[in-house]
């Protein structure tokens, strides 16, 4: 059919529907179209802008063959209490068929302090799992082969420490840190932006991190080195456009500081992973998947000039939206999850995690993962979403609005540029500006109605309040401290005292790399506090300013 | 009548922020002159901005789990500088049976996820002293 043909019986269409929605007219806060045609995307050139799976702009996916070959990783984030609990929980995972570790840590170890430090009061195993030296990850890894698990831990001001933890027990077990498979947060950029666990400022920050690209493309080649993470960035409030076009600004931010750092593009950009969240919206979540792969690809060889195609692969892991889980009748969450994981697999993620329906109200039961976990597994095995490439391609609406997303995504990395990069534009509050006004919008739309939450502003009942809910108990707190003190008494002082010192010496080095001196010092059981009271004492730490 | 003032506060090391900036300003949209502290703020810090700031109503945010320990000791180091009369509440991630023991150590009232802005603004000015 011509596009004059499709034009003229689109105008018949219009024509009736207008007549209907003066009678009844349509729902808020929808497409501005009602309905796709041929003729929204007869700019969009096949070969050019959508392609083949596994070949440049990798709008279709990142690998060939895709779901075809194997599954996604399922990957459940988990880790509370001590490090004891923690490595039950993981055993438990693995054997329910979870093909990957994903480690949580709590408060204190994701802002460098120890257990016992004052500020520690109240948090410590509450979030996550409390590492405070070499002597708890043993324990965390304890009779799991880091030779055979891939392990992602969200880590970021510490990913230095946490790291070389890793790679210390991985010696230990005999593992060499060649074979070692996994990924480090360690995206500072979006800490400041949206998500809050910061230590130091911007500039010593990227020195940790371009220093982690660099030690770890010779010694821990399959490693992922970072993942630039827009998850937060969404959770924290904004549009999907605003996730992936924040969350790209950022990663060419860290592209430059390593390029500066004297590295070459190829080298390391293998090596970057990112981080999207599943939301509600199925065919945006789709459309946002597959514009960000074509705008990074884009980003990668017309800007950086790489010219390896793994330099110019956006490699996803996904987790389904914790801000959209409702405290209110949590069952429907397991509903929600569904669709996000659905979401997420016609998206092409590389990994993913299921939020569990309990996540409004604590940390999850070991049902609730298990229920999670499962909802993975039927979309996998029995829901045939994964049985061919890229499904919904071809779509008059999911290729528009995949276009849309690209196109508003430039408008924001334009922007970015002109302000002179992420980093300036986080420092000038811009990126925070952004996700808060989007924030506030979402909570008004919700409160006027215009959007609705069911169980939360509409279809509402009176509930029982939910039982048995997971609990960390106050005395963790206590048992840890305990450990701690008792695992100091027993270590060689001296070797640690000198660990600290030379590590101190290579900080106020510019030019030195961290790793192997953060690696010593790890090797004694310096804590992790000790260690990053060192990086603190020479970097200082970082202050955020916040406009309402 | 002189302007209701509200210490909205991240007390503890969480970094989940988006309640709490869309609760201030909500406040602010609805007359009140609206203080954010920030991120990770100790009890001291909490209670020492209050005085300062001449508050008549703090409101924190935890999501982190630490509200049992957090939220009493802001009440309580409130109290010992002598502002009986301001007006402490909490929301957040806080499962429903650990609300009565907060309010037994003196939250006025726990505000949990899903809440309209709306009902906060409501309690306030019904509280408010």
């Amino acid at each position: 059919m011509s596009n004059e043909k499709i034009q003229a019986g689109l105008d018949k269409y219009n024509a009736s529907v207008e007549k209907a929605t003066a009678k009844f007219p349509e729902r808020p806060n929808l497409p501005e179209q009602r309905l796709y045609t041929p003729l929204d995307i007869k700019d969009t050139d096949y070969a050019d802008e959508i392609g083949f799976p596994g070949m440049y702009p990798y709008t279709r996916g990142v690998q060939p063959t895709m779901y075809r070959g194997r599954f996604w990783t399922m990957r459940m984030y988990a880790g509370f209490s001590t490090a004891a609990e923690s490595n039950k929980r993981y055993r438990y995972l693995i054997e329910s068929g979870a093909t990957g570790l994903s480690c949580a840590f709590d408060l204190p170890t994701q802002i460098g302090y120890d257990s016992d430090d004052p500020i520690s009061e109240g948090e410590v195993g509450k979030v996550g799992v409390a590492i405070d030296s070499l002597a708890d990850m043993e324990v965390l890894f304890d009779q799991i082969d880091l030779g055979k698990v891939s392990t992602s831990m969200t880590i970021n001001a510490p990913a230095s420490v946490l790291l070389s933890m890793y790679i210390a027990v991985a010696e230990k077990q005999g593992v060499p840190a060649d074979q070692l498979k996994g990924t480090i947060q360690n995206d500072i950029l979006k800490e400041y932006a949206a998500r809050g666990t910061y230590i130091f400022p911007p500039r010593p920050s990227m020195r940790l991190i371009t220093n982690i690209f660099e030690y770890c493309s010779k010694n821990v080649p399959k490693w992922n080195t970072i993942s630039i993470s827009g998850y937060h960035i969404r959770e924290a409030g904004s549009t999907a456009s605003q996730e992936i076009a924040f969350t790209i600004a950022d990663g060419i931010a860290y592209c430059e500081a390593a390029i500066k750092a004297g590295l070459h593009i190829d080298d390391f950009a293998g090596r970057l992973s990112f981080f999207w969240n599943a939301h509600n919206n199925v065919l945006e979540e789709v459309a946002k998947f597959r514009a960000s792969r074509r705008v990074w690809a884009k980003v990668m060889k017309e800007r950086f000039h790489a010219e390896k195609p793994k330099s110019m692969m956006l490699r996803v892991h996904t987790q389904t939206a914790g801000s959209m889980l409702t405290a209110q009748q949590p069952n429907n969450n397991i509903i929600r999850v569904a669709l996000q994981t659905a979401a997420a697999v016609m998206g092409g993620t590389q990994s993913l995690h299921t939020n569990s329906r309990d996540e409004a109200l604590a940390l999850p039961t070991e049902e609730s993962v298990m229920i999670a976990l499962r909802t993975q597994q039927i979309v996998a095995y029995e829901s045939g979403l994964a049985d061919v490439i890229d499904p919904l391609a071809g779509s008059y609406y999911v290729e528009a609005l995949t276009n849309k997303i690209e196109k508003e995504a430039w408008e924001y990395i334009k922007k970015i540029d002109e302000i002179g990069g992420a980093v300036a534009a986080i420092e000038k509050g811009y990126i925070q500006k952004e996700i808060q006004d989007s924030a506030y919008k979402w909570q008004m739309d919700v409160e006027s109605g215009a959007k609705t939450i069911v169980g939360v502003n509409k279809f509402q009942i009176e509930e029982e309040p939910p039982k048995g809910l997971l609990k960390v108990d106050a005395s963790v707190g206590v048992a840890q401290c305990k450990r701690l003190a008792d695992m100091k008494a027993k270590r060689d002082n001296d070797a640690v005292k000198s660990a600290l010192a030379d590590l101190k010496k290579a900080c106020q080095d510019e030019n030195e790399n961290l790793m192997p001196h953060i690696l010593n010092a790890v090797r004694t059981y310096a804590t992790l506090g000790e260690i990053c009271g060192v990086m603190r004492e020479v970097f200082g730490e970082y202050e955020a300013h916040v406009n309402l | 009548m002189a302007k209701v003032r509200v210490l909205v506060a991240k007390p503890g090391l969480d970094g989940h922020d988006r309640g709490a900036k869309v609760v201030a300003r909500a406040l602010r949209d609805a007359g009140f002159e609206v203080i954010y502290t920030g991120l990770r703020q100790t009890p001291e810090q909490i209670a020492e901005a209050a005085l300062q700031e001449d508050v008549n109503v703090v409101a924190m945010s935890i999501l982190s789990g630490a509200h049992p320990h957090l939220f009493p000791k802001v009440v309580n180091l409130i109290r010992e500088k002598g502002m009986d009369d301001v007006l402490i509440i909490g929301g957040g991630v806080i499962p429903e049976t650990d609300i009565p023991a907060l309010k037994e150590a003196g939250i006025a009232e726990v505000f949990t996820p899903g809440t309209p802005t709306g009902d906060i603004v409501d309690f306030i000015k019904a509280n408010v002293k």
